[in-house]
């Protein structure tokens, strides 16, 4: 009697809590969605065999002792710039500029390891370089901020741009530091005396980075949310205008908060010249001040849960440069798969917050009529 | 009345949003010639019940039936298709275009649009049922009720005979909903389906032939209206007895608290909307403010509490010595500094008093996160906050650890006026707290600001239903465009008179003060 009636067939309704279990039984089911995808991807167009280019992939990542080093400290510096991010976006303050903030931090260091590098001990010199990276930090971040307290500016816009500031005063100062001359680059800084390179403990280069940034990380996770300022960054990223009905000066928190974001961000850039590279260049935050974004988001902005999406991130990274190498695949390759990944994941999110219908035939009670 | 067919006919009719059942297996008839009141508690499912109607949600089960034909509903436009027109809350017009050009604008008509056609048509509508409206004027040149009476046309002048209205009288003065009342009734008369959503028992009574009630999103019952009373009326759509007075105990020893002269504030964008007003509010007295919405209410309490730049006035804090502060030109923190303890609890609960994703805990540390030299926040004070507030206010919510955005209006309001009375004021603000609470929740709202007044408060009460203004007030204070056009005393006042004077300045009637 009403065949003619058209339903929807689907039909989208908000889930209510998931117990997280579940929710993590979720995340892991998508996870292995992705590797199966990623296997078809792979067998159709490579003829390679899956299992062997996730095993290359896994060599890649902690096939060696030095892998896992070099992952350990690709892993601190992205995790590094991600907490930097955190508080400004728990404040909904979308700082894109943490490339930027990077930058000034490394170039801030490397003047002082040119400039001082022969008059200072390296007791004095490298908190000198601390001090001068984590103020250009702060510094690049609070000129956005500042603009953004006083007259509500686009703070997305306004840090992007900040970002190609920095990189092009980082090309002016390689042309003027260039060494040795005519090659376009700065060279290894202090080869010979190590003035102002980071100590090494043991026999591990990396260590010292990956210990600081467990530092910052718990000092972050305690900052954001235990201490009074860290509430107060809360309460203006939800409402402004009941911080303002409480008594919190907005500007002072926003200004005061990406001091923060940008000062770590600057040691960050400290922790890369000083600690690993040893170098400056215009691609040494290389893109991960706005990786750094997708672990922040990937996270839910927990300090503690970064670890682990920034490990996520580098280990595909890592895993992938391997198979384009071992297998000759063009670097995209690896990109793709690092896609299907992420794609899989952001969407295991939408399965935990909603629920899907599908309509049962409906109207059978039209015999009422 | 059983052989009549129904305009609509809404059978087993089921609708969730997560956790929540908004709706189910209501059933309900909607006839020509008749106006049906749904009558319920706010959060009972009346407007996602009639959402369904107007295309906005599609029932997860159930079916409608328009004229006792099977219909689905997918959209607002297939909504007109069936004849069926709403008239939402919220109004949905282009400010600066014409009542006419707003009437005409979605209507897909083929060729090229005659607006003078149009135009007369709809001048043949309003004469037909006694609309009061220009269709060349603009609607920022609009008062509220006239771009409701715009709405209602818009749906008519698109051929509906199925008129549904969402608590149409919330933004009215009483003239105005007489007004709006007779042109419903003029369109019964005419053989038109008339559904009004209400909470308010006395308009039930006032207009419709039938009232349909719902609670918690199930259908209790229709009744004949005359055949029935308000507290029938309310006993169905509570569920069980309450008792429907107010108490109003005489103020003990009112002493001026504070002290506005000559007030006057501008918006940010240099719109005037204060203008010289002149006031005081005693301790242990309530103060009621009537006024149509956005006559300078928000911005009056506002300046009070430091939140509101002041152009010209004064605003003063009498100690209980005698000697007064000056207020103006302070931030909120300042105030507290000076030993001022003033709690407000301002309209917009979620946007402004609390924050919504934090727990019940959280949203208590937001007056008293400062306290102590710490870095850190103390959190087991609040806590108990949390805990002692649900529990005298009988809030109902999981845990202190719950966000308040997941709480029910009524909750979220005790959570906030648990919080403001926490801190012991001498100075209560309080602007639209019973907005969108049941009647349980709103009766122990009065309470705790009666009692409040007990404890020689001063309380200043922001209200827009004015039986309970005349009801609770002490003295009622009346805005109008910014400008107070009256003070009179609740207990002597008539709703008839704070109508007059909300609307007109002075209204010829005695100003007493």
């Amino acid at each position: 009697m009403n065949n003619s009636i058209k339903e929807p067939f689907l039909h989208i309704t908000k889930r209510k809590e998931m117990a997280w279990q579940k929710a993590w039984a979720i995340r892991g089911g998508m996870i292995l969605l992705a590797l199966v995808i990623c296997a078809v991807i792979t067998a159709s167009t490579t003829e390679l065999s899956p299992l062997a280019v996730y095993g290359t992939m896994f060599k890649g990542a902690l096939g060696s002792a030095r892998k896992v080093w070099v992952l350990g400290k690709e892993l601190a510096i992205l995790l590094a710039i991600a907490l930097a991010l955190t508080p400004a976006f728990r404040m909904k303050f979308w700082n894109l500029g943490g490339e930027g903030q990077v930058l000034v931090g490394a170039l801030a260091t490397a003047a002082c390891m040119i400039y001082l590098g022969k008059t200072l001990p390296n007791a004095i010199l490298i908190p000198v370089m601390f001090i001068a990276a984590v103020a250009a930090g702060a510094l690049w971040a609070m000129i956005p901020a500042y603009f953004k307290a006083k007259w509500n500016t686009n703070e997305t816009l306004f840090t992007l741009m900040m970002n190609y500031v920095a990189t092009q005063l980082v090309a002016y100062y390689i042309i003027i530091w260039e060494s040795p001359k005519g090659s376009g680059k700065v060279g290894i800084i202090n080869q010979n005396s190590e003035a102002g390179w980071l100590p090494v403990i043991g026999n591990n280069k990396y260590l010292l980075i990956i210990l600081i940034v467990a530092a910052v990380t718990i000092a972050m996770h305690i900052y954001l949310k235990y201490s009074k300022h860290g509430y107060e960054l809360t309460v203006v990223g939800e409402s402004q205008q009941t911080a303002r009905y409480v008594g919190i000066k907005v500007d002072r928190v926003i200004i005061r908060t990406l001091f923060l974001s940008g000062a770590v961000c600057g040691l960050t850039g400290w922790l890369l010249v000083s600690g690993s590279d040893h170098t400056i260049t215009t691609t040494l935050a290389g893109g991960r001040g706005f990786i750094g974004v997708m672990v922040a988001w990937l996270a839910q902005f927990n300090p503690i849960a970064m670890v682990a999406s920034s490990l996520l991130l580098v280990f595909m990274t890592r895993g992938a440069q391997e198979i384009s190498t071992i297998y000759g695949l063009n670097q995209s390759f690896g990109d793709i798969l690092t896609g299907i990944i992420l794609f899989c994941i952001i969407s295991s999110e939408f399965f935990i917050n909603y629920q899907i219908h599908v309509r049962k035939a409906a109207g059978k009670e039209e015999a009422n009529v | 009345m059983e052989n009549r067919v129904a305009a609509v006919s809404m059978q087993g009719i089921s609708k969730s949003f997560g956790t929540i059942q908004a709706n189910y297996n209501v059933d309900l008839n909607i006839y020509r010639g008749e106006i049906l009141s749904l009558l319920g508690e706010n959060g009972s499912g009346k407007t996602t019940l009639m959402n369904m109607l107007a295309g906005i949600y599609y029932p997860d089960e159930g079916q409608i039936f328009i004229d006792g034909k099977p219909a689905a509903i997918h959209s607002p436009k297939e909504a007109f298709s069936y004849g069926i027109g709403m008239i939402h809350q919220h109004f949905k017009l282009v400010d600066v275009f014409t009542a006419a050009e707003n009437i005409v604008l979605g209507t897909i008509a083929k060729g090229k649009l005659d607006m003078a056609k149009a135009t007369a048509k709809i001048r043949t509508i309003c004469e037909t049922y006694g609309f009061d409206v220009d269709p060349e004027q603009k609607i920022y040149n609009m008062s509220v009720s006239q771009k409701q009476t715009v709405e209602i046309v818009k749906v008519l002048y698109r051929g509906a005979d199925i008129l549904i209205l969402d608590e149409p009288t919330a933004v009215l003065t009483p003239q105005e909903t007489d007004k709006l009342f007779a042109v419903l009734r003029n369109m019964r008369n005419d053989g038109k389906a008339v559904v009004i959503i209400t909470h308010k028992l006395h308009e039930v009574e006032a207009i419709s032939d039938r009232v349909a009630i719902l609670r918690k999103g199930q259908f209790i019952g229709e009744l004949i209206t005359k055949n029935t009373d308000a507290q029938e009326m309310t006993n169905m759509m509570v569920g069980h007895e309450v008792k429907l007075n107010i108490d109003r105990p005489e103020p003990v020893d009112p002493r001026p608290k504070i002290e506005v002269d000559g007030l006057t504030v501008r918006s940010s964008d240099g719109i005037l909307k204060l203008d010289d007003v002149s006031f005081t509010a005693n301790a242990g007295e309530i103060l009621g403010i009537a006024g149509i919405s956005g006559s300078g209410q928000k911005e009056l309490l506002e300046a009070i509490a430091g939140l509101q730049g002041v152009e010209s006035g004064t605003i003063r804090y009498v100690n209980d010595d005698g000697s007064r502060e000056e207020l103006v030109g302070k931030d909120p923190l300042e105030i507290a500094a000076m030993g001022v303890s003033l709690s407000f609890v301002p309209e917009d609960r979620l946007g402004m008093g609390l924050v919504g994703s934090m727990d019940l805990t959280d949203n208590m540390m937001l007056r008293s996160f400062r306290r102590g030299k710490s870095l850190f926040t103390d959190r087991k004070t609040p806590r108990e906050l949390a805990e002692k507030v649900v529990d005298e206010l009988e809030v109902s919510t999981p845990s202190v650890n719950t966000p308040v955005r997941r709480l029910s209006g009524g909750n979220v309001q005790k959570v906030l006026v648990g919080r403001e009375i926490a801190s012991a004021p001498t100075v209560l603000l309080s602007a639209y707290v019973v907005r969108g609470l049941d009647i349980n929740s709103s009766y122990m709202i009065y309470d705790l600001i009666n009692r409040q007044k007990k404890n020689g408060v001063a309380v200043i009460y922001v209200g827009e239903d004015l039986d309970v203004l005349l009801e609770l007030c002490d003295r009622i204070l009346v805005l109008c465009g910014g400008k107070v056009s009256g003070v009179l005393d609740g207990k002597t006042a008539e709703k008839r008179q704070v109508g007059l004077l909300m609307t007109q300045l002075g209204g010829g009637e005695p100003v007493e003060q």
